[in-house]
This record gives C-alpha cells, sequence and structure tokens, in this order.
C-alpha cells in the first residue's frame, strides 16, 4: 500500500500532509484537518452530505481519494462565512428556515454556490435540478429551494457572485 | 467503510498509462471518474492491488467534431456533455442521456470512458452508445484498435477491451439532417439507476417537415436499452418492426411488443419482470415518436 505526501489548498490555506492512498478525502478534511463542517452521510454516493468544491466544482467528497486532490484547491462550508459574517447562502437558510436537523445543510449550501456561480439568477426548477444531488429528509426541500432564491436575490442586489 | 490497501500511480501523458498497464499487467486497475470503482471498493466488492488514476491524463479529456463525428476522450466528464452547445445543438440523444446519468455532483467526477467500460448494463452511456452506433477507441502498447459497439459489451461488467488496452475515444457517426434521437429513462428517484431506459436513433426518408401527407417513413433506426438484461443489448426486433415502416401507431406498438419480448429483465426492488417488459413497451413507442418530432423539428 503507498503512502504520498500531498498538498491541499483548502479554504485558502496550503495544507501538506502523508495520506494512506486508500484515504478517502471526506476523512482527510474531518480527521486530518479537523474541519468536521463537512459531513458523512450514507457513506455509499448517495446523499450529497460529504460535498466539497473541489477545483471548483461540487463533488461527493466520500467518491474521492485523498490522494486525487493532490494539489486542488478545495473549499468546504467552512469558507462560506467571512470574519463571523454569514455568506448571503448562509443567511437565506436561517430566514426562510431552510434547514431542521442541519446535517444535509453543509453540502446543500456548497451545492447552490456554484449553482449561482455559474448560474446567478435561476429558476425554481433550475434550482432543484442543481441540488438533486443533495439528499434532505426533513425539509421536502421547499424551504430550501426559498433560501437559494434569497441568496440569489440578495447576491444580485450587491453585485456580487456567489 | 474503507477500501482495501492498494498501491496507487498517477500518470500524466496516455504514454505513461500504458507504460504502467503493461508493467503491472492484472494486477492493476484502471481509475477514471471513480464513481462505480470508488464504491466497489468501499463495499470490498472490488480490490485492486493497484490503482491507474487517468485524471491527470489531460490529453484524454475533449469534445469537438471531426470530420464525420463527434469525437469523445475518454476523460470527457459528464456534466461536459450536459453544457456543451455542440451537444445541444446536434446530439439531443446524448443531451437527454447526460442529464438523468446519477445526479449533478456524481457527473462532475464521472467520465463517459468509465460509464462505457465499467459495462454495467444499469448504466445510461451503452444504450445510448449503442443506438447512435458508435465506434470505440482503445491503445495499447502496440497501438490502436477501433471496437465497433456491437462489439464492445461481452458479459456483465465484462468488455472485449484487453488486459493493457485503454479506451481512449469515444466517435460519434453526425446524424444527418433527417435524423432525430431520445434518450427517455424511468427512475425512482434522481441518482438511481434505470428501472428500464430506451435510447433511439433514427433517420427519416425524405426532407423533414411536419406536414408530411403520411406517418413518416424510418429509414433507418437503432435501439438501445438500459437495465432490462445482463448484457447492454440492441432491441433488434423492434428495429426490425420499424425499419422501412411507416411509423403508424399500429406499427409503434408492434416494435413495443417485440422489445418487450426480447429483454431479459430480472425482478429486483424496482420491479417486477412483467412491469419492466411493460414499461420497454411504452417507452420505445414514446421516444421513437420523441425522435421522429425531433427529426423534423429540423433537430438531428
Amino acid at each position: 500500500m503507498s503512502q504520498h505526501e500531498i498538498t491541499v489548498t483548502i479554504n485558502g490555506e496550503r495544507e501538506t500532509r502523508k495520506v494512506e492512498a486508500r484515504m478517502l478525502l471526506v476523512h482527510f478534511i474531518r480527521e486530518e484537518l479537523g474541519l468536521t463542517g463537512t459531513h458523512v452521510g450514507c457513506d455509499t454516493t448517495s446523499c450529497g452530505a460529504c460535498t466539497v468544491s473541489l477545483d471548483g466544482e461540487p463533488v461527493k467528497s466520500c467518491t474521492v481519494f485523498a490522494v486525487q486532490a493532490d494539489g486542488a484547491t478545495v473549499e468546504t462550508v467552512e469558507s462560506l462565512a467571512v470574519g463571523g459574517k454569514l455568506h448571503p447562502l448562509q443567511e437565506g437558510f436561517w430566514e426562510k428556515h431552510g434547514l431542521q436537523c442541519g446535517f444535509c445543510t453543509p453540502g446543500m449550501l456548497i451545492s447552490a454556490r456554484a449553482l449561482l456561480a455559474r448560474n446567478p439568477s435561476p429558476t425554481e426548477d433550475e434550482i432543484r435540478h442543481g441540488i438533486s444531488g443533495n439528499l434532505c429528509r426533513c425539509t421536502g426541500y421547499n424551504k430550501i429551494v426559498e433560501a437559494i432564491q434569497y441568496a440569489a436575490d440578495k447576491l444580485r442586489a450587491d453585485g456580487k457572485g456567489a | 467503510m474503507i477500501p482495501a490497501p492498494f498501491d496507487y500511480h498517477a500518470p500524466t501523458t496516455l504514454d505513461e498509462a500504458l507504460a504502467l498497464l503493461a508493467r503491472l499487467g492484472d494486477t492493476a486497475k484502471i481509475l477514471a471518474g471513480g464513481q462505480s470503482l470508488i464504491p466497489a471498493m468501499r463495499f470490498r466488492l472490488a480490490s485492486p492491488e493497484v490503482l491507474v488514476d487517468l485524471n491527470r491524463v489531460s490529453e484524454l479529456a475533449y469534445l469537438e467534431e471531426r470530420g464525420d463525428h463527434l469525437a469523445i476522450g475518454a476523460l470527457t466528464r459528464e456534466h461536459a456533455l450536459e453544457r456543451s452547445p455542440i451537444v445541444a445543438a446536434s446530439y439531443p440523444l446524448l443531451l437527454d442521456a447526460a442529464k438523468v446519468i446519477a445526479d449533478p455532483l456524481v457527473r462532475n467526477k464521472a467520465t463517459v470512458g468509465g460509464n462505457l467500460a465499467h459495462a454495467d448494463p444499469a448504466n445510461d452511456h451503452p444504450a445510448a452508445m449503442l443506438a447512435y452506433g458508435a465506434q470505440i477507441i482503445a491503445r495499447s502498447p502496440t497501438g490502436t484498435r477501433t471496437i465497433a459497439i456491437d462489439d464492445l459489451f461481452v458479459g456483465l461488467f465484462e468488455t472485449s477491451l484487453r488486459p493493457g488496452e485503454i479506451l481512449v475515444e469515444i466517435r460519434i457517426p453526425k446524424p444527418t439532417a433527417t435524423s432525430g434521437g431520445a434518450y427517455l429513462k424511468i427512475e425512482r428517484k434522481v441518482g438511481d439507476y434505470a428501472v428500464a431506459a430506451v435510447a433511439v436513433q433514427l433517420e427519416l426518408d425524405g426532407p423533414p417537415g411536419p406536414h408530411a401527407p403520411r406517418a413518416p417513413l424510418i429509414r433507418h433506426i437503432r435501439i438501445g436499452l438500459t437495465n432490462v438484461s445482463p448484457v447492454p443489448q440492441r432491441a433488434r426486433a423492434a428495429e426490425a418492426a420499424l425499419t422501412g415502416q411507416h411509423a403508424t401507431d399500429d406499427v409503434l406498438e408492434a416494435a413495443g411488443q417485440a422489445a418487450a419480448a426480447e429483454c431479459d429483465p430480472s425482478a429486483d426492488l424496482r420491479g417486477q419482470v412483467d412491469y419492466k417488459r411493460d414499461l420497454v413497451r411504452v417507452l420505445i413507442k414514446r421516444a421513437v415518436r420523441r425522435a421522429i418530432e425531433r427529426a423534423q423539428g429540423g433537430r438531428p
């Protein structure tokens, strides 16, 4: 079994660690780096709770090996709030009750941010399609869709991208 | 769940990858998007001793029309198909399929080549490529060969690729002006495999036009089926029932029944055998109708 030294830029910080080839990216993020905002849900590539941004694209970090992220840029839910100020998406989830238990929320936020970065004015259908890799067992999704619409409106009003 | 230990190599060129495979022999397994292989390794259904990761072989990621075909590099991500203006303009069957493969997060990693090389009859590209009559380009240290898609799938999770070969490109013939295609999939929920799905690519006789006096005449048709047989298969009896025929309701019904009879589904949590056969019957009719509409609308 091979060991590899990898360097990942995570939420703006360069981190270098030695990992076994079989270590999954989600375990690297949670256990090596201590960033526990990224959740392990189904553990079977189904639920999207472990979604992180890998070089700008949201992916399921339980289905990528950490060694594959060597040299890559990773962003997790911890990258959203800056200086204690919530990201408009987080604010939307707060204002619109986009979460109940909160387990799926970090993955939802990362998927939603990628959606809004590509499509700042999504229709309801486009939002539902955009988050269709992320499962929520509490909300029935309606409040999540409203939260993302809130963030889209706010980002547009502020003239900022996601 | 943690995969069994393995050694890992990440070549950056195709030649380097081929040399590694030649040296490592059948202890090695190719890792592409990993969206099927990594779950299989986590369940310990697969425990390769060595992984050769192609994700850094950027020369294998491209999507462009060349001469008489669309060339898709094996490492092209599914999301690239969804976002491609070429695919949107000229390959609606491929766009239909790309939109319903797993979910958006999986499609950001999953590759077209991996979807085919995995040879899972539940995957969506096998049926789509069977309908297109695609060609598969395989490279080995000794050269390049072309495999007709009809000859690629030989068993459950088994292809005619040889040890040491890498699937490098998929070629889809450019549709003619009177062609149309469609992929229709019934899934229980987003991200699930198909209960059943049907891929149709056809060519109508004569110039396109919505006011043809009779039901349109189908000059050529190929049909692929998803997840209703142990090996991805064409619906050849249905094709025969439609080729050279005017697409009347009776002809479509006969083709649907032929496909329902020739497929070979198994009962599972997604449904009983009779239910799946009936889905195939209905999906064949709907997919042919949609393909005809697209052919007549000028969309190939």
